[in-house]
């Protein structure tokens, strides 16, 4: 099962310096944030005049130059706090009660309390988390565990600080009555997927269960939504619990007129197969945690603010999803507050109860993670790696102290009590 | 008059189409060549009217669908206004100086065509980051509107240049060098007015491709307010509430019909200038 490594969860960066997480280093912060953002500009240029011509880099250079003299903060980041330290969290998605304990910390201000200016950076559809952290682009970066080993493997220096979800939110989502409730029911049907990394728990679970990706099965590439489950597209759509679960539960059933029940679906859950791999994690630039002891201490400040979001986000889940609702988009087009309280509460049940305390993971866990990442096979054929990632890759000595800060404040850090909400589903989802 | 019936005609052919296709739509050799016409696929007229009226979630005081979308198209126009001006400007410089130094035509001229040639989907990830912008996430998208906003006004306004070159064997060209006249003040008098029927157009089609660029761009950065964003936001929970993913698509032909009706005011004004294609 290991890789044979001699001890990946353990990697040489230097010692922590735990005491004071945040002292007057703020302005070092600064500078190295700022430093790549400035260059952006002319590397954007260098991209396009690179790419295609003379005359698009001169439409780029009138509009780059022309733009923030007429922008508000005509000199980027606003100048409040000048003592907090300013952090930039990439996140993998828009604002939506996945990231519920990082949008709690930022808006009940634990983050402010740990000296840090923290400015959550939602993605578009092109974003790659991990790649955007490893080009100074952010300080951290969320992003499920296979989706970072593939940037790992070609050359991004990054490291998995905190896994925050402890169990896999993916599933594969049937119709009930049709025997599909094992990975093996799946060969000869057509299953969706979504790529983008989220497809390699299936391969493994299909390839646990004897099933060829290349041939016993259809994949269906699958948008974001589940329309192609709901007409029929697709036998085995797949799906978050905390997510495209939800949605299907405030869907129209077109077999019954009514909205689906619960009962109506079957789910393939890889937490159950033995298949699942790490998701949602906090990863952090490695080469800034080897020189730079004013980013370990942020990043405990920032592992502490954010991990006590995440308890907040447990102990009032209803209120944690109004905050991520009320700050989640200005226009008012995102996911409303009902499916909000039903994310967070799928969320927690990712995490809580916690087995070593929020953030902190078995090493056992991260070398399975890496061993179905060396060992499971694409329709193409292809692994998702092909080497062990370097050691440097995951560690658990920051969560460590951050658990450490919380318990001291006498945060419950295990959740052994946890119980999840039962909601009730509103049609649309509002 | 002729336009309120044509979105009439619109109307009844959604509807009419809906109701004699067969919900599956017509699959032939295993490519679906007509759509589905379930209500998931092509929702009622009067549903998507319905959900126009409700409110966009159950927040309370959210505001109902219309007024996001509106929100929503008129940041999109304003983005979209910007990238149109730079646009217009690079493609207007470049235009003057392929039309001043032959030498630099020959050497601009492939560029400018080239670059059209890489497709918007290979430019765009490379720009629009959300990183991208120190603090100005909305910079990429004005940057990738101008970039295709400017091709067309380039070509168009090069080829009005040049026009007098060729109406009646150059005869103004030759009137005006014979007096004496520098090119520059040629250009005023003459290639500037002359270009106006070749400029309209471009501005036109450089005005779809702002707001489409805008749209597209807004889609890959994820910036907030935008019609690009609606379109995210909406797309995901699409299978739940399948009415409310045509509003952004509204919101576009707004924004849409916003720049062609203040481009048509700008012909309107010109009309002097405009004696070959003058209504």
């Amino acid at each position: 099962m290991r890789t044979g490594e001699p001890h990946l969860g353990e990697p040489h960066l230097g010692e922590p310096h735990t005491g004071e997480a945040h002292t007057g280093e703020a302005h070092t912060g600064a500078e190295r944030i700022r430093d790549p953002h400035t260059g952006g500009t002319a590397a954007r240029r260098v991209h396009l005049g690179t790419a295609a011509t003379v005359a698009g880099a001169l439409v780029l250079a009138g509009c780059a130059g022309a733009a923030p003299a007429s922008g508000p903060e005509a000199d980027g980041r606003p100048a409040d706090g000048d003592d907090l330290t300013p952090v930039t969290l990439q996140l993998s998605w828009v604002r939506q009660a996945q990231f519920a304990g990082y949008v709690v910390a930022e808006e009940l201000g634990f983050y402010a309390d740990e000296g840090l200016d923290v400015t959550l950076q939602e993605a578009g559809t092109t974003t790659v988390p991990v790649e955007v952290l490893a080009r100074a682009g952010a300080d951290y970066a969320v992003s499920p565990v296979p989706r970072a080993l593939g940037s790992i493997e070609q050359g991004a220096r990054v490291t998995n600080v905190a896994q925050v979800f402890e169990r896999s939110g993916t599933v594969q989502v049937t119709a009930m009555g049709q025997g599909l409730d094992a990975p093996a029911d799946l060969a000869g049907k057509k299953v969706g997927v979504w790529g983008d990394g989220n497809e390699w728990e299936l391969f493994a679970g299909l390839q646990a269960a004897g099933v060829d990706v290349a041939h016993d099965v259809e994949l269906v590439r699958q948008a974001a939504d589940l329309t192609a489950f709901v007409a029929g597209d697709v036998d085995a759509a797949q799906a978050t619990t905390y997510n495209e679960v939800a949605q299907l539960l405030e869907t129209v059933n077109p077999a019954t007129g009514d909205l689906y029940q619960p009962d109506e679906l079957e789910t393939i859950d890889w937490n159950h197969t033995g298949s699942a791999m790490l998701q949602d994690a906090i990863w952090a630039d490695t080469t800034r945690l080897e020189d730079d002891p004013a980013y370990e201490d942020t990043t405990v400040a920032f592992l502490t603010a954010s991990l006590k979001g995440w308890v907040y986000a447990r102990d009032h889940p209803e209120h944690a999803a109004a905050v991520v609702a009320g700050s989640a988009s200005a226009s008012g087009s995102a996911l409303g507050p009902s499916h909000q309280y039903w994310q967070t509460n799928e969320v927690n049940r990712l995490i809580w109860p916690s087995t070593r305390g929020i953030g902190v993971i078995d090493p056992g866990d991260w070398d399975d993670t890496v061993e179905a990442a060396l060992t499971t096979r694409n329709p193409a054929g292809d692994t998702l790696l092909t080497e062990a990632p370097p050691a440097s890759s995951f560690t658990n000595r920051y969560a460590r102290v951050a658990r450490a800060n919380l318990a001291e404040e006498g945060l419950d850090v295990m959740g052994e009590s946890f119980e999840p909400r039962m909601i009730e589903p509103t049609a649309g989802g509002g | 008059m002729a336009g309120a019936a044509g979105v009439l005609l619109l109307g009844f052919g959604w509807e009419g189409y809906k109701a004699a296709a067969p919900d599956d739509g017509l699959v032939l050799g295993g490519v679906r060549v007509l759509p589905r016409t379930t209500d998931a696929a092509m929702p009622h007229l009067w549903d998507l009217a319905a959900s126009a009226g409700e409110p966009v979630s159950s927040a309370a005081g959210a505001p109902p669908l219309w007024l996001v979308t509106l929100r929503g198209a008129g940041s999109s126009l304003v983005l979209a206004t910007a990238g149109w001006v730079c646009g217009v400007l690079v493609g207007l410089l470049l235009a003057v100086v392929m039309a001043r130094l032959a030498r630099a035509r020959a050497v601009l001229l492939p560029w400018v065509v080239l670059s059209q040639v890489v497709p918007l989907i290979a430019v765009a990830p490379l720009v629009a980051r959300p990183d991208s912008a120190d603090g100005q996430p909305w910079v990429p998208v004005v940057a990738i509107a101008s970039y295709l906003a400017f091709f067309p006004v380039s070509i168009g306004a090069l080829r009005g240049f040049t026009a007098p070159d060729d109406d009646r064997g150059g005869l103004y060209v030759d009137l005006f060098r014979s007096f004496g006249v520098g090119w520059w003040s040629g250009f005023w008098r003459l290639r500037l007015p002359a270009s106006v029927p070749y400029l309209l157009p471009a501005l036109r089609l450089a005005a779809a491709n702002a707001v489409a660029g805008t749209i597209v761009a807004e889609v890959y950065t994820g910036l907030p307010g935008g019609l690009g964003r609606l379109i995210v936001d909406f797309g995901a929970s699409a299978a739940a509430d399948p009415a409310r993913q045509w509003s952004p698509l509204l919101g576009a032909i707004l924004v849409g019909l916003a720049t062609t009706l203040v481009l048509a005011g700008a012909a309107t004004g010109l009309r002097r200038y405009r004696p070959g294609e003058a209504r």
